[in-house]
């Protein structure tokens, strides 16, 4: 599947200008990463591509098809999405959460059956929080959550994940299990488009990365070339090095030195 | 592929047939003592006797009036509480589903007002209770959809529409107010100030009879939303993001709440509580997933309302209204929630 933008600007109702003239263009099963300050509108913008709001300007296409024309139901069979925060509020079991995630797949007034149970019990064991599935999901932390969420929008079986700040309230173990998780998805084939305060990440996993500055991509391309030290110190206001480790097999973002 | 075993292991560490059989056991228990109490004595045999004589015919040991008793004035009034219980419970259960706040009610989107001023406007103008119970529905409706209006010129949020609601309720508040003060004080104001605070005591059976189908048609409605329902309860943008499509099924899962508890009011007049006390405890007894907590609140909900008004026509030699003892109850419960932490706020 592929996610096309074409030149897209966003604002609020009577709000100054988020964003405008994004354009970008991937493929499953590539691994699309936005870098950017807080506050820049990367938030908006995952939310445009999945349209929780319509872009003030510009379209967004999956497959050559705008968004607009998708169900909601069609669009969840195909893009999952996981947003930055979840604020719980009733105690469902993990599982059930999990389950969640395979409404697009049976009927409007049906209830999940015993496959989508295996489904789901297949991605909590996908992402090693299988112990977890009979808890509350209000009774475990922000980094557990976030997997969960995570194995729900797997159970999705999406041809693209959108994920926003995916890493934000993972442990460092986690982190790192999450690239390589992004690593295996990728190889399955589905594509992912992501927005981090990592460069690191971006350097690890990604096919594509963005530089998203003051509302528009700066720098877009290869993340070995666009991320570099001078592009780094520009966008964050910093001093950055680079280092590669490892026989230039796996590079480093340092800010700082 | 994740081992069966295993999944099964993870499903029986949530039984719940025993609590299905308890909670039924306690409906029929509930429901027949209710046949037995009141000022005209008939005994709990006798009171099977006269249930079942249509099916398995018996000797007729009993008096005509013990008869009459029952099945003319006991077993209307006792089907009416169980049903206006459960449409209540369930109403509540659903508004506090899909508004995620565990204090929604029934009445949040100011059902309770609306139809609370479109009876005061009846008892004032007619002497019906045909009049009374179709104006009370009519006026429930029109606060719901102005709610709505508030809300869908406003930003059409959850917190947009609980608002409308509190403005929409106020103003109905205020009119009833008014005409509170302008009624005859001595034949009008009563009444109006009876029926706002809820009671079957003047029950009109057929109107009864006529909306049972009603109350089913929504709760089996309701009910085939159960899955839906689930994923609401979890957020409006993980919904939309699972292919909920959020607006729309929102919209008639909330029209079908207002229906049922406008037919509720209609029937019963103004009976707080038991929309937000009962969905608390099944929520505590089987958690969120409406798939279970639906048939809970049905169950209890009926039990919980028949008890009440058994209280209502026994406690004292006038009939004490239902809203009254609903709230005397339920507050204490409420309380004990809130402070045993037995809920997660």
């Amino acid at each position: 599947m592929e996610i096309k933008a074409a030149n897209l600007a966003f604002h609020y109702k009577n709000g100054p200008e988020i964003f405008h003239d994004i354009s970008f263009k991937v493929a499953s099963p590539n691994v699309f990463c936005i870098l950017g300050p807080n506050g820049t509108g990367k938030s908006t913008l995952l939310k445009c591509l999945i349209n929780q709001f319509a872009p003030t300007k510009g379209l967004v296409y999956y497959n050559g098809r705008p968004v607009q024309n998708y169900s909601t139901k069609e669009l969840a069979a195909h893009v999952a999405y996981i947003p930055q925060m979840h604020v719980p509020t009733f105690p469902f079991s993990v599982l059930d959460v999990v389950i969640m995630g395979r409404t697009a797949h049976f009927g409007y007034l049906a209830a999940p059956g015993k496959k989508d149970t295996m489904i789901a019990l297949d991605n909590l064991d996908f992402l090693g929080i299988i112990h977890l599935a009979a808890k509350p999901y209000t009774n475990i932390s922000g980094g557990e959550r976030q997997l969960v969420m995570l194995a729900a929008a797997l159970a999705q079986q999406p041809q693209i994940l959108l994920l926003d700040e995916p890493t934000a309230h993972l442990d460092f173990g986690n982190q790192y299990r999450f690239l390589q998780m992004v690593k295996t998805l990728k190889d399955k084939g589905v594509g992912i488009v992501m927005t981090s305060h990592y460069p690191d990440h971006a350097l690890e996993v990604a096919d594509y990365t963005a530089v998203m500055k003051d509302g528009m991509f700066v720098h877009f391309g290869k993340p070995d070339e666009v991320i570099s030290e001078k592009n780094m110190e520009e966008l964050y206001d910093i001093p950055v090095k680079i280092i590669a480790l490892s026989g230039n097999v796996k590079k480093s973002c340092i800010a700082g030195v | 592929m994740y081992e069966i075993s295993k999944v099964n292991e993870i499903k029986s560490s949530k039984s719940y047939k025993l609590l299905w059989l308890i909670l039924s056991a306690l409906v029929v228990a509930v429901f027949l003592l209710s046949l037995t109490v009141g000022k005209y004595q008939v005994g709990t045999f006798e009171v099977c006797q006269i249930l079942f004589q249509k099916i398995v015919p018996f000797e007729r040991t009993w008096s005509p009036l013990a008869e009459n008793m029952i099945l003319q004035v006991r077993l209307p009034r006792i089907l009416a509480a169980m049903v206006v219980g459960a449409a209540l419970a369930v109403s509540g259960a659903v508004f506090q589903g899909i508004f995620r706040n565990p204090l929604a009610s029934p009445y949040t989107l100011g059902v309770s007002n609306g139809a609370g001023f479109g009876a005061a406007l009846a008892i004032l103008m007619f002497n019906s209770s045909y009049a009374i119970q179709s104006f009370a529905m009519l006026f429930s409706l029109v606060a719901v959809g102005l709610t709505f209006l508030l809300s869908y010129k406003a930003k059409n949020s959850t917190i947009t529409l609980v608002l409308g609601g509190i403005i929409v309720g106020s103003l109905f508040s205020a009119l009833i107010s008014l005409i509170k003060f302008v009624a005859d004080p001595f034949e009008k104001l009563p009444a109006i100030v009876f029926w706002l605070m809820g009671s079957l005591a003047s029950l009109n059976v057929d109107l009864f009879k006529t909306s049972l189908l009603f109350f089913i048609f929504f709760i089996g409605i309701i009910w085939l939303y159960r899955w839906r329902l689930n994923v609401l309860s979890l957020g409006d943008e993980e919904a939309k993001s699972f292919g909920v499509d959020v607006r729309r099924d929102r919209i008639i899962i909330i029209i079908c709440c207002s229906f049922l508890t406008a037919a509720a009011v209609s029937i019963s007049g103004i009976i707080g509580w038991v929309g937000l006390v009962i969905p608390h405890i099944g929520r505590m007894l089987v958690g969120p997933d409406f798939r279970k907590l639906l048939p809970v609140c049905i169950l209890l909900g009926s039990a919980y309302l028949l008890l009440i008004d058994d209280l209502c026509r026994t406690l004292m030699t006038v009939e004490i209204p239902l809203g009254v003892i609903t709230a005397i109850v339920g507050t204490p419960l409420f309380a004990y929630f809130m402070l045993s932490e037995k809920v997660n706020w």
